[in-house]
């Protein structure tokens, strides 16, 4: 007879003293682990759940400003830098870790229209209704010493827009005309126009670095190449955009804030449709700018909200917004990735966690485990109905969501009114639009 | 002398572990060519992309020489090459038990579904990689070998006693072999806790206790001064549920009475879900109820109109509850269902005792009929051996290694691979004091737990458990810190009731639930048809103008222009049908002369 049993050794199993760890051995014999498939959606359930309990975005309120924050620009170099100008010509830079102003300069009469980092982070320019642009010196002055500007040019009329080239003195400001200037010299080396218009925004391409595109008041956006004297092509659409912003990853797209209330990502080589249209604010954008990755944006909202959208989704994947926000004039995505800033009428500048409910500070190596799998999880049974309700639910403030059914049942409407007029007119007669070709008018090049 | 060298030379340590078979050992001469002493692409190995990847090949070579020697020219100092490269080959037979089913193949071909195609194969590969981990961690890292018992030539093993057994193997194990008699109180029903360290018996008389049977340390011991019918540990060893006379109690490992649950009387038997924490019983009234034992309620009641319910048994791989009634049929129940999933027909005569195996593939039936059958529950639900046992089974048990033990009177037999091959002879047999009453295999031990009308038998069965458990799951060894946690895992990833069904993986598979099939769905939620055309309701005209028959018939005009147009294709296609058959008949009489008795066949139809 030969015979053997299940016999362990209880040393093989339990730790020797209790300042060992405890010993857990694992089988990974799918039969010893039953249900795996439900229990991993419990799993996905519980994680989704507690994503929306730890969702505390708003992370802090940077208040100083005097009258209405009219344009932000963030640190080329440093991340805890940012620049505000507001309604009143006051510029602020803020420290970001602290939370508080470091430095206040009075520098216009009337708005701060638009300010922009130097590529290298030791100046930057700023542009106001006084029809001046100025450049200061990032250091502070020493105590005593008043703020000065290193550079004014006088323009000849208001500037609305400015932007820097990426890696040489020159710079970009938009008003009646598109100007292209050298750092040395107080007139443009080149200015561009394309009929009678004004213009709002002009910004260079991160990749393509001569390339600009810049948003007109004739409802247009115009695209330049900066070595060229004429203007390149420009889309016309049906209402005017405010601002737009290049996706920093795949340049050729850019998307622009529209006054309908919609953003649209363009493809630069295809003006005709954009590739997306994204939706979901009930009121004019104002602001939008893209994340460092490329793969995500912020938008700001004359509805007093914030909302970020993937880009290739039609709709947000989150919406920001607090009780004592008013109407966002400007958003940025700060270049870590981490965090959105938003400046708003009611004179502050607001601080967001881009991703709602992450966990900010050092995490431990089990808590990073567990997060990523918690995050898998949820991405392997987002569609699953229970889960996706959960997931995308958020809560809104009432005026918007009470526009946002208005908007359904006027949207509703106009779209039974589009069938009605197909059905009862001559075959053919009536083109059926796309949503997406239906805001383009012309291309012009 | 010589025979004390041999002594020493075998010891014991290497009579028990054998070397284990490293992997360079074994046959393969592609392992040896994976050695880099010969691994350069020769000629008689297959190139499939010709000259160009030789070229490839000798320039790397080139370089790695290049960067072997050093720039001076000198030969660098390099380590010895490592002789067995890379990881370890992990068998297929060792992988495919840790294969999902990926049933993902036939994805619809439209342009959208590229992105989801994408995301499959990643996700594909990366199982593959988990599944390659996880197998080769099972062959390296696994410590324990399960047990056997073989006899010598012309000896069977069913005639090996228990005593000669215990005394073969080391003290341990051999203790884990005893008899407690308890002749007052019997027939003993008796539970292991789920991690098999605690052993529960209840008497038919009222008495129960609870000990740890390795160390024979009795936890509690009380008297319930009533009629048992059966016993069952909770979730974890810290409480255990006592159906009684009337109803069903709840006890905590103490012996206090924590619960008397009034809305479950008459419960005859009760299995216990871990994984959900539902607690099933079959009661006399034909009941099977379902308590929740995290919150304490009642999740489910089912009438399974079939009367007394004394057979039970669950599916460890589904959850789904099996009940055996003395009809001959057996049924499946789960909670979300007031039908029976499955009904089937096993015996001719009533079901006297049921048992599933742990991956839910056999069920194991017994039956006045003195039969014993096996079913495969994967999707035939077929029997798919028969055999006959002289006095029948009285009640049936499973190991987590296959394993039968069928109780007939007061023997009582295992046997192994009933499902694989018709079994002639059984693998081992005991017989004990009194008619068996309760059966139990403890997990992880090679050890069944016999109930019985004079107590208590602890029998060893070698290669019944599994020998590696898994530690996150039921650890025998846990500390009261793991245990704790493992409680507060345990119960946030409690399933819910509503998943039970019979395929616990239906929700990882892909819906491709049709438009139609949504659309009843929304109906359905919605309670009115959100696409259905509005009614048609005349508009009320001033003035005198919206008399009802002047509303009649404006309704009758929109009515009847529906109407016509349904009118109208019909007549369209029915004048197209008669033309295509006029032509098809027009070739088939000039084709084939027409008889004169033709015209009484029949027609086919239009």
């Amino acid at each position: 007879m030969k015979v053997q049993m299940l016999s362990r050794n209880p040393d093989d199993y339990v730790r020797e003293t209790k300042y060992d760890i405890q010993r857990v051995p694992r089988n990974y014999d799918p039969t010893l682990n039953p249900f795996e498939v439900p229990r991993e959606y419990t799993r996905a359930m519980n994680a989704t759940k507690l994503e929306r309990v730890l969702a505390k975005p708003f992370l802090a309120s940077l208040d100083g400003h005097r009258d209405a924050v009219n344009c932000m620009a963030k640190h080329s170099t440093s991340l805890s830098t940012l620049l505000s100008g507001a309604c009143d010509g006051e510029v602020k830079v803020w420290n970001l870790t602290k939370h508080n102003c470091v430095r206040t300069i009075p520098a216009h009469e009337g708005f701060v229209r638009g300010m922009v980092v130097r590529f290298c982070g030791t100046s930057f320019f700023s542009i106001g209704d006084d029809k001046t642009i100025k450049q200061w010196n990032m250091e502070a002055p020493g105590y005593g010493v008043e703020e000065e500007p290193i550079n004014t040019i006088l323009g000849k009329t208001v500037f609305t827009g400015l932007d820097h080239h990426q890696n040489n003195g020159t710079f970009a400001t938009c008003g009646q005309t598109v100007d292209i200037w050298d750092e040395q010299r107080s007139t443009p080396i080149r200015s561009f126009s394309w009929g009678v218009e004004s213009f709002s925004s002009v910004r260079f391409n991160p990749v393509e670095t001569e390339l600009l595109a810049s948003c007109a008041s004739d409802r247009s956006i115009v695209l330049y190449d900066m070595r060229e004297s004429m203007p390149l092509k420009k889309v016309i659409m049906t209402m005017r955009s405010n601002t737009l912003s290049w996706n920093p990853m795949e340049a050729f797209y850019f998307t622009c804030a529209n006054e309908d209330y919609n953003l649209y990502t363009y493809d630069m080589r295809n003006l005709e449709e954009p590739v997306r249209v994204h939706k979901d604010h009930v009121s004019a954008v104002l602001d939008v700018d893209y994340s460092p990755t490329g793969r995500e944006f912020v938008s700001a909202s004359f509805d007093k909200s914030i909302r970020i959208f993937p880009k290739e989704n039609i709709h947000s994947r989150e919406v920001y917004h607090t009780k004592r926000m008013q109407h966002v004039v400007c958003v940025k995505w700060s270049a870590d990735n981490k965090y959105v800033m938003s400046g708003s009428d009611e004179m502050n500048i607001r601080l967001w966690k881009a991703n709602a409910a992450e966990k900010l500070g050092v995490l431990s190596h089990r808590e990073k485990l567990a997060a990523n799998y918690n995050q898998k999880l949820k991405e392997k049974f987002q569609h699953h109905p229970k889960v996706k309700r959960i997931a995308r639910h958020r809560h809104l403030p009432k005026h918007i969501y009470m526009d946002t059914k208005e908007h359904n049942v006027m949207r509703e409407a106009r779209r039974r009114k589009e069938r009605n007029v197909i059905q009862h007119s001559k075959p053919g007669a009536v083109p059926i639009l796309s949503e997406r070709k239906k805001h383009v008018v012309a291309v012009v090049k | 002398m010589a025979s004390a060298e041999e002594a020493l030379k075998q010891t014991h340590v290497e009579k028990k572990k054998k070397v284990s078979e490293r992997y360079w050992q074994g046959s393969g001469e592609e392992k040896k060519d994976e050695a880099p002493g010969g691994s350069h692409v020769s000629g008689d190995q297959p190139a499939p992309l010709g000259s160009q990847t030789n070229q490839q090949t000798s320039a790397s070579e080139k370089k790695k020489k290049y960067k072997a020697e050093g720039r001076s020219g000198k030969k660098a100092i390099t380590r010895k090459p490592d002789p067995f490269p890379g990881s370890a080959p992990v068998p297929e037979e060792m992988r495919l038990k840790f294969r999902r089913k990926m049933k993902i193949d036939k994805l619809p071909k439209h342009k959208h579904i590229d992105k989801l195609r994408r995301v499959v194969a990643r996700s594909r590969a990366e199982s593959e990689i988990i599944e390659k981990e996880s197998a080769r961690h099972n062959q390296l890292l696994l410590q324990e070998d399960a047990g056997f018992l073989e006899g010598d030539e012309d000896e069977d093993t069913c005639t090996i006693s228990q005593e000669d057994i215990a005394d073969a193997v080391d003290i341990t194990a051999g203790a884990k072999y005893f008899n407690l008699d308890l002749s007052q109180f019997g027939p003993y029903r008796l539970d292991y806790s789920k991690t098999g360290r605690q052993l529960l018996l209840g008497g038919r008389r009222g008495h129960v206790a609870c000990l740890d049977w390795q160390t024979k340390q009795l936890l509690c011991e009380i008297n319930v001064m009533e009629t048992i019918n059966d016993v069952k540990w909770l979730h974890s060893e810290a409480m255990y549920a006592v159906a009684q006379k009337k109803w069903l109690y709840i006890y905590d490992s103490s012996g206090i009475e924590l619960h008397c649950i009034r809305k479950f009387n008459d419960v005859l038997r009760m299995q216990f879900l871990p994984y959900h924490f539902l607690l099933a019983t079959a009661s006399a009234t034909g009941f099977l109820q379902y308590l929740d034992v995290s919150v304490g309620k009642e999740v489910a009641a089912v009438g399974t109109k079939a009367g007394r319910l004394d057979v039970m048994c669950q599916n460890p791989h589904n959850a789904i509850i099996h009940l055996g009634h003395s009809n001959g049929t057996v049924t499946l129940w789960s909670p979300n269902q007031k039908e029976a999933i499955v009904k089937m027909l096993c015996h001719w005569g009533g079901v006297r005792s049921v048992a599933v195996d742990k991956t839910g593939t056999y069920m194991v039936t017994s039956g006045m009929d003195k039969k014993l059958k096996v079913f495969d529950l994967r999707s035939t639900f077929k029997p798919l051996q028969s055999y006959f046992l002289p006095a029948g089974a009285s009640s049936l048990a499973l190991s987590h290694r296959g394993l039968l033990s069928a109780a007939t009177g007061d023997i009582v037999q295992v046997y192994r691979d009933v499902w694989k091959t018709p079994v002639k002879k059984p693998y081992m047999a005991h017989k004990v004091h009194g008619a068996v009453w309760g059966l139990h295999f403890c997990p992880y031990e090679d050890v069944l737990g016999v109930g019985h009308g004079e107590g208590f038998t602890s029998m060893l069965v070698p290669g019944a458990g599994e020998p590696n458990f898994d530690g996150l799951d039921s650890n025998p060894y846990r500390s009261a810190k793991q245990r704790q946690e493992w409680e507060v895992k345990a119960l946030l990833e409690k399933i819910q009731p509503d998943l039970i069904s019979l395929d616990p993986g239906k929700l990882s598979q892909v819906d491709y639930a049709t438009s139609k099939q949504k659309h009843q769905d929304r109906v359905e939620a919605l309670g009115y048809d959100p696409l259905a055309r509005a009614k048609f309701k005349p508009r009320m005209r001033k003035k005198g103008r919206s008399s009802t028959g002047g509303v009649i018939r404006r309704k009758n005009q929109v009515g009847h222009e529906d109407q016509r147009e349904i009118i109208i294709t019909t007549l369209k296609e029915r004048a197209e049908s008669a033309m295509e058959r006029k032509k098809n008949d027009k070739g088939q009489t000039s084709a084939v002369q027409r008889s004169a008795l033709d015209r009484f066949k029949k027609r086919a139809a239009p």
